[in-house]
């Protein structure tokens, strides 16, 4: 008796637990509110077959718990009991599966007016790359990457000329506009993570990886790194800062590009060889 | 050729006699079970301390030794469990807990439990003290190769464990490896200590090929007299699938285990591409880090099955025969496990939907991934169908199976949450993920294991564990448990990443707190409680209620040996002639609640029992 109890109470208090939980969704400040609707649909229907099968063995439990000389059924199988119970799993599996495939048909499809952005992970930091004024990115490789060239941009590319580099892990983006996060690691695997914008992708090296999102809500962001990374992982923070047109714009007006970069690594150089120079003479 | 000809004489008296034992009544007919096609196996008897106990070739001692030495990897997986959870509800309170020792535990207890204590445990243990007692023959068929499998499992715990004590410490890469960083600097033990992780891996792969070609062909080749396929216990169906995917997907391991041995002592660039660290390029180029995590999944996502299959089979077992019901729909469970098993090859990339590969494969892995939700669903109406109209003993090992039958279908519809690919990305490397694997693998075949356990060792031991001990044991194991698991899932909601040492200061996560420090101590008092067991487990063989023959009154062959323990070649001077399936129990018409497989037909000429 007190067993059944027991278990009862168990799933009792799992769906009071759901109901009046403090803990549940971060606010969510991107695009991907379907995300956050199948996984409603999905608690609804998986939390419904959970509580009825429990519910069910517990009723058994109550009702068959063991006496002596009670009559128990002698029915090995019942061809039509489960064939009901294979189709009606079959579609409720699939009524799960169809809004998370057409989710996912608009995760890997990225609108075309989606700004490019370069994330650049290392263990253990974030930084980068805008596209200028031509609207696209310059192309990079790890062996380019040194001080005077921090994102490995190839020096011959004309569309790497105008990049905007961000050299810190704080990034602003402007409200309501896709961004597409192009993701590409010099080390180990990393992932950008922003929990508000339920999106993430891991960053591989060698290869470059991508994901989208529209933010949508104006604010400041923690950006995790979501795939182990080693023993700086949980430190691998950053920033993200939506802001609305104005703001956005006087930020990416004070960057810098990889031309003005250059530019004045040339003049520092110059400058140090004229004091060399003096040196010498001197 | 002599030989051969001797061993048909044999098997011919054999036949005729049992022809003869019937001839005369009407019985004879129906009685009639084919003879035998091969002869009996030879089996080499220890005499000496050593031959029957360190390097015992009975597959019963060799199943004692796997599942003492799976306990021992256990108790150690639960400790690291203890120092993780210190650190995650009570940051800072144990001095010595750097991140680097954190993630080292992290990755110790993954690889622990998954393998080298799951699996072991249900294989190595129950398989091979079940296996042969169960199908009805003497031994392995290969009995001096299923030591060898034994002391290599061994070996390769030693590796695991001198890995603790190398410079630089065992390896912190999590349990799945991952490299560039496993084998790079930046990542604990990325010296010794990832070498020693890998050599045992792979010695474990060597040592449990052994075993599990053992386990196969017996299965096929060396069961009894009328024992066809479709007369096994689900415990063998369970632990045969599980096996077939050990065979196939264990190599994956293997070569991934050696491609990355190669990349760390070598520098080759199987899984490295070009890499910047500190500054410097490194000497690698051109190598895939996806490719190590297809080889890794494609052998971890069957991994899963080979753990989940036979605690599947094995709880069915548990079930019908405390129910004292046949099990509901044997040939649908059959075909589900098998079904599970093959679909098992199918899905590996649902751990990656998020790992960079091209995500047009999300598609048809998120399929796949549902689809094996369907024949797992079955298999769970089956169980708590076969409840139905039962005579349902509330025993410990009863409540095991409740305890499984709660948090499977609870880790099972998480999974459905985790495989549907758009549903993941938010939840991937989340405590949602952490949750979900600890209740549907962790905590679920742990029921069943406690179950099995309770249910065996009067065969194993001769002498009962105590109820009442054991009920304590399980009220604590499954509501601490419980209370562990579920509200980790809403951790993940928040968006709280796993493998994190520290996490608190992001001000949407601080509300956690509280729940982490709950879940912590939830977490001491449930790994404490572990040691009711091994308590009631040294009381028991000092001062317990004899069993005698038979105790739970099960038909299954294991309980009709001629010893109980059954000794050296399990079943007396002549082997069990088997009528029947496993599940006749309550049929109507019959004297008792149960009819054992060796019942022949003539003896129980009134019942409706099933023809199988």
């Amino acid at each position: 008796m007190h067993v059944g109890i027991i278990f009862f109470l168990v799933i009792l208090g799992s769906v009071l637990f759901h109901i009046f939980t403090p803990w549940y969704w971060t606010d969510i400040a991107s695009n991907w509110q379907g995300m956050d609707d199948t996984i409603t649909l999905t608690f609804w229907v998986g939390g419904g077959v959970f509580v009825a099968v429990c519910l069910f063995m517990i009723y058994c439990v109550f009702k068959f718990s063991y006496k002596e000389g009670r009559k128990v059924e002698y029915k090995p199988e019942d061809k039509k009991l489960e064939r009901i119970l294979t189709w009606a799993t079959t579609i409720g599996v699939a009524a799960l599966l169809a809004p998370g495939l057409i989710i996912w048909n608009q995760y890997v499809n990225v609108p075309k007016n989606a700004l490019e952005v370069d994330v650049m992970a290392w263990q253990w930091g974030w930084q980068y790359r805008l596209p200028g004024e031509d609207g696209k990115l310059g192309t990079t490789k790890v062996v380019n990457i040194n001080d005077e060239n921090p994102f490995g941009i190839n020096p011959d590319d004309p569309f790497g000329q105008d990049d905007i580099m961000i050299q810190s892990d704080v990034l602003n983006l402007k409200i309501d506009r896709p961004v597409k996060i192009l993701l590409r690691s010099v080390d180990v695997l990393h992932n950008w993570y922003v929990p508000q914008f339920r999106s993430k992708m891991d960053a591989v090296p060698g290869v470059i990886t991508f994901y989208w999102f529209e933010p949508n809500k104006v604010g400041e962001y923690e950006v995790l790194c979501a795939e182990y990374c080693g023993v700086g992982h949980y430190a691998m923070r950053g920033t993200v800062i939506v802001q609305d047109e104005q703001n956005y714009n006087q930020w990416l007006n004070e960057q810098e590009t990889y031309s003005e970069l250059v530019a004045k690594q040339n003049k520092l150089e110059i400058e140090k060889n004229k004091i060399v120079k003096k040196i010498d003479l001197n | 050729m002599s030989d051969e000809i001797d061993n048909k004489q044999s098997i011919q008296a054999q036949s005729s006699e049992t022809m003869n034992q019937y001839s005369g009544s009407a019985a004879a007919d129906i009685d009639y079970v084919r003879p035998a096609e091969i002869p009996e196996q030879d089996l080499y008897h220890g005499h000496s301390f050593i031959t029957k106990w360190v390097f015992c070739q009975d597959a019963k001692v060799i199943g004692v030794q796997y599942f003492l030495t799976a306990v021992f990897t256990g108790v150690v997986g639960l400790i690291l469990s203890w120092l993780m959870r210190l650190q995650l509800g009570f940051p800072g309170l144990a001095g010595f807990m750097t991140a680097e020792h954190y993630y080292q535990f992290v990755t110790m207890h993954g690889m622990i439990m998954v393998v080298y204590f799951l699996t072991a445990l249900f294989l190595g243990g129950f398989g091979n003290y079940l296996i042969p007692l169960m199908v009805g023959a003497r031994d392995m068929v290969f009995p001096y190769v299923n030591m060898i499998s034994f002391w290599m499992f061994f070996i390769a715990v030693a590796v695991l464990m001198a890995s603790f004590f190398v410079p630089g410490g065992p390896t912190g890469s999590g349990w799945t490896l991952y490299p560039p960083q496993a084998i790079l600097e930046g990542t604990p033990g990325s010296g010794m200590g990832i070498l020693l992780m890998l050599v045992s891996l792979s010695l474990f792969v060597i040592g449990f090929t052994m075993g599990g070609l053992n386990y196969l062909i017996t299965i096929l080749q060396a069961r009894t007299r009328g024992m066809t396929l479709m007369r096994m216990p689900l415990t063998v169906w369970g632990i045969f699938t599980a096996t077939v995917l050990a065979m196939l997907a264990f190599p994956a391991l293997l070569v991934s285990s050696i491609m990355m041995t190669l990349d760390k002592v070598l520098g080759t660039s199987f899984f490295m591409p070009t890499i910047l660290k500190a500054g410097e390029v490194l000497e690698y180029g051109g190598g895939s880090p996806i490719l190590f995590q297809h080889l890794f999944w494609f052998f971890g996502h069957p991994e899963v099955y080979i753990v989940a299959l036979p605690a599947f089979g094995i709880v069915s077992d548990l079930i019908s025969v405390h129910a004292r019901k046949n099990i509901f729909g044997y040939r649908m469970m059959v075909w589900a496990i098998v079904g599970i098993g093959a679909l098992s090859f199918f899905v590996w990339a649902h751990h990656m939907y998020v790992s960079g590969m091209n995500p047009w494969f999300g598609f048809f892995f998120a399929t796949t991934t549902l689809i094996i939700a369907v024949p797992t669903a079955m298999k769970v109406y089956n169980w708590i169908i076969t409840l139905w109209r039962g005579n349902i003993r509330i025993n410990t090992v009863m409540l095991w199976c409740l305890g499984f039958i709660v948090t499977f279908v609870n880790g099972g519809i998480t999974g459905i949450f985790l495989g549907n690919v758009s549903v993941d990305v938010p939840l991937s490397d989340t405590y949602f993920v952490v949750a979900h694997f600890h209740m549907v693998m962790g905590i679920a075949p742990l029921m069943v294991i406690m179950g099995a356990v309770y249910h065996w060792f009067p065969l194993v031991a001769g002498r009962m564990l105590h109820e009442g001990l054991g009920k304590w044991h399980f009220w604590i194991t499954f509501l601490g448990a419980y209370s562990i698991y579920f509200p980790m899932h809403y951790l993940g909601f928040i968006g709280v990443p796993r493998r994190y040492f520290e996490m608190y200061d992001s001000p949407y996560m601080t509300s956690a707190i509280g729940m982490n420090e709950f879940i912590s101590l939830a977490a001491f008092i449930v790994g404490a409680a572990q040691f009711i067991l091994i308590f009631n487990i040294i009381k028991t063989l000092k001062t317990g209620k004899p069993a005698g023959k038979n105790p739970w009154k099960a038909n299954s062959l294991e309980w009709h040996t001629s010893t109980v323990p059954p000794e050296h070649g399990n079943f007396g001077d002549r082997l069990p002639v088997v009528h029947r399936w496993p599940y006749d129990f309550s049929v109507p018409g019959a004297k008792e609640d149960f009819i054992p497989q060796t019942t022949p037909p003539s003896e129980v000429v009134h019942t409706e029992v099933e023809k199988t």
